[in-house]
């Protein structure tokens, strides 16, 4: 059967002929289950190594239904695959295994897996798998439809943020356009190919996600129910089921980091100490690291110190803090509150602790939005945001997730910043649906004025886009920062690893402190990941203005070091733009946050650390970090 | 005829007797089941890659038992978890209990 055939035959014959892909070493139990999965009169391809399985579904997205996995395998780790899987092409996965420990089970859902079945395979289990395509089908339809968006690549979008850099680019690239144009536009569908996918999906742009992190804010974390928050955010075409779906991806973050998060909001509490930031960093980088942040660990902890505000990072962390006090978006703040769910009062109270210390609103501002990044960062961003420098800049930001909360802070200056880092968390969470937000909330801290926090979000996505944006971006570079954030949010989208480092390449050309911006929005992103993968982090871009120089700020302790990782950072703003295109978005946003930062930021270079930068510097382009701590 | 019956019988009975005995489950007769015209030979075709996999195995553990130096436990146990998972796929219960018991063995670092 074809697979045209199979999508116009609609579900008529379905489940006959659902496309199989059987994934297992274990060359007796393949053929036994290629045999009962045709028995089934299903359409089964069986192959004994898990890379070529993911080849196969790379090729093409359409080309399976559902995907049945053994969990032991020599070449890659079940569970791995399973993710890879989950990201890239959204497909219902079921894992296989002779062994049925409960606590492989509980690895085998919490990783994404469908239904978890247990060798000997039965015919009878095998009948019902259909059910998860159908589900998940269902689900997606709803999703897109409610949004009346054609997602542009249902196939490669199917994850929120493919693992695939392009498909996060994509996103973002979608996501900045939209946001950066008009944040109205919450749904940040793209218009890139409408026709490529079945059903439209509603993409969470960064707007998006601040609004529904406002709303659950609003409500209480436990209180919050899709019907409710679907009318506080009063959005249309937004149906309860595309609600409850991202309320649940939510949720699942918020735990994440909440863990993370506790960490950090440990560490964020020395918010004067850099270490502290470094920690986190080093903390976020674990638990960032979801997929594969790694090597991001590095440059977390490098980027923390180069993050004198590492503190604030921490803070910033808890995105309930950054409800971006200061900035004009309250929603954000809830964001943070929101995503401090998790880890609710620990991130809070750090970041506010911090606030007050640093007598800058602005940093409160900051810290709302590192709260967020920190969650964001948490789940990934953690991770993210340390790659985001991409294993150059690691200075300052991605300090994984820390730094996302270190820019915040440090943005604080920025009162913008802060909010736009937040806006861009939340973006960047919702788009992300895994660690979004954490970028976009960096896009906002980067450019406090970045207005454009979805583009931080959406640039976590185009973080992976404008990441080769970003690069050409690299002028722009004050702005940078706005980029960085994007960046990173596009990092996070990316598989979350390559993504970051991606832009964070790009930053280092342009703007040093861009980049710093960027991978704080990256961080988020990362973090916010869980969010959103759309990260319109793109839009962060433009932030990189702000952002570098609240990066700055904030790493200005540290960072004065690298300017180079500025750069990073600056470009990692730009990456989040899908090309180019993002980064225009991005530094626009960006100067605006960093106009606004600017203002604010020359008054209270002091980051919620307690450092005090020198936003005058940041202007100036001399981007070393002349911030002095 | 008489011969096929003849050899029918005493298949049959040779396949109770084994699942008395514990040797095979019911996931063998389900492997029956799916024996059709289609695919005339399939049990046939599942035991011998069975018994292939399972040379193999046997003999990794065998290496892996025999190392003077330490035994990799390690891999003797994802040898044997692997047995566990195709002996129960093609119902051979008894090297699956088997297999069970060994690993307990591993896991408790027991050459013996």
């Amino acid at each position: 059967m074809t697979v045209e055939q199979i999508v116009s035959e609609g579900k008529d014959q379905f489940p006959i002929g659902m496309r199989v892909l059987a994934v297992d070493d274990d060359p007796t139990c393949l053929l036994l289950l290629g045999t009962l999965l045709r028995r089934c009169q299903y359409h089964v391809t069986t192959t004994s190594q898990a890379k070529t399985a993911l080849k196969m579904l790379r090729e093409n997205k359409n080309k399976f239904d559902l995907v049945i996995s053994d969990v032991h395998m020599p070449d890659m780790d079940g569970f791995k695959l399973l993710e890879h899987v989950g990201l890239e092409m959204d497909l219902p996965v079921i894992m296989l295994s002779a062994n049925g420990d409960t606590k492989l089970v509980m690895k085998g859902i919490t990783h994404g897996a469908c239904d978890y079945l247990l060798k000997p395979v039965r015919i009878e289990e095998l009948q019902n798998i259909w059910q998860h395509v159908v589900r998940r089908k269902k689900k997606d339809r709803c999703n897109s439809g409610s949004k009346d968006k054609p997602h542009p690549d249902s196939g490669e979008a199917a994850g929120i943020g493919n693992v695939d850099n392009n498909g996060k680019l994509n996103k973002k690239r979608k996501d900045q356009n939209e946001d950066e144009d008009d944040e109205r536009d919450e749904n940040g569908h793209d218009n890139e190919d409408p026709s490529a996918q079945k059903k439209p999906r509603v993409v969470w742009s960064v707007e998006l996600h601040r609004k529904f992190v406002a709303a659950v804010n609003q409500l209480g974390i436990d209180k919050a129910v899709p019907k409710k928050i679907l009318e506080l955010m009063n959005v249309e075409k937004l149906t309860r089921e595309n609600v409850a779906s991202h309320l649940q991806k939510f949720r699942l973050y918020l735990k994440r980091i909440s863990c993370v998060a506790n960490q950090q909001a440990n560490m964020a509490a020395a918010l004067g100490t850099a270490d502290s930031a470094y920690l986190r960093m080093g903390s976020l980088n674990g638990l960032g690291n979801f997929h594969t942040l790694a090597g991001s660990d590095q440059l977390h902890n490098a980027a923390f110190r180069s993050f004198p505000p590492s503190g604030v990072l921490g803070r910033l962390n808890t995105p309930a803090g950054l409800g971006i006090r200061g900035l004009p978006s309250p929603g954000t703040i809830q964001l943070g509150h929101v995503q401090n769910s998790g880890n609710p009062t620990n991130d809070l109270s750090k970041l506010q602790s911090f606030v007050p210390g640093n007598h800058n609103t602005n940093i409160l501002q900051g810290m709302p939005m590192s709260l967020e990044l920190d969650r964001l960062q948490h789940n990934k961003s953690v991770g993210h945001i340390g790659e985001l420098p991409t294993t150059d800049s690691t200075t300052v930001f991605p300090g994984s997730g820390s730094l996302v909360d270190a820019r915040i802070t440090g943005f604080s200056n920025n009162p913008l910043l802060g909010v736009t880092s937040n806006s861009l968390m939340f973006e960047g969470s919702s788009q992300q649906a895994t660690s979004h937000t954490s970028v976009s909330a960096i896009g906002f801290q980067n450019g406090n004025a970045l207005s454009d926090f979805t583009s931080i979000a959406p640039a976590s996505n185009q973080l992976q886009d404008s990441k080769a944006d970003s690069q050409g971006q690299a002028s722009p570079i004050n702005c940078n920062a706005g980029q960085i954030i994007r960046s990173a949010p596009q990092e996070w989208n990316a598989p979350r690893k390559d993504a970051p480092y991606q832009s964070h390449a790009l930053i280092n050309s342009s703007i040093p402190i861009n980049s710093a911006m960027i991978q704080l929005g990256q961080c988020l992103d990362r973090n916010n990941s869980i969010f959103h993968r759309t990260t319109d982090l793109d839009s962060v871009g433009p932030l990189n203005f702000v952002d570098p120089l609240s990066i700055k700020h904030s790493e200005g302790d540290n960072y004065i070091m690298e300017p180079s990782v500025i750069e990073k950072e600056g470009y990692l703003m730009f990456q989040p733009r899908p090309h180019g295109s993002h980064v225009p978005d991005n530094t626009g946003s960006l100067k605006d946050l960093a106009s606004a930062m600017m203002k604010q930021v020359p008054t209270n270079l002091s980051f919620v650390a307690g450092r005090r930068f020198r936003m005058q510097w940041l202007f100036s382009k001399d981007f070393h970090m002349k911030i002095r701590m | 005829m008489d011969v096929v019956n003849q050899l029918q019988r005493q298949f049959i009975d040779y396949s109770a007797s084994l699942h008395r005995e514990g040797f095979l489950d019911d996931q063998f007769t389900q492997l029956q089941k799916l024996q059709d015209d289609n695919s005339p030979d399939f049990v046939v075709e599942v035991a011998s890659l069975f018994f292939e996999d399972c040379e193999k195995l046997i003999n990794n553990m065998a290496r892996a038992l025999e190392q003077q130096q330490g035994v990799d436990f390690k891999q003797v146990d994802a040898s044997v978890h692997q047995l566990k998972g195709s002996s129960s796929s093609i119902g051979a219960m008894r090297v699956k209990d088997v297999c069970i018991a060994f690993r307990s063995f591993c896991e408790a670092q027991n050459r013996e």
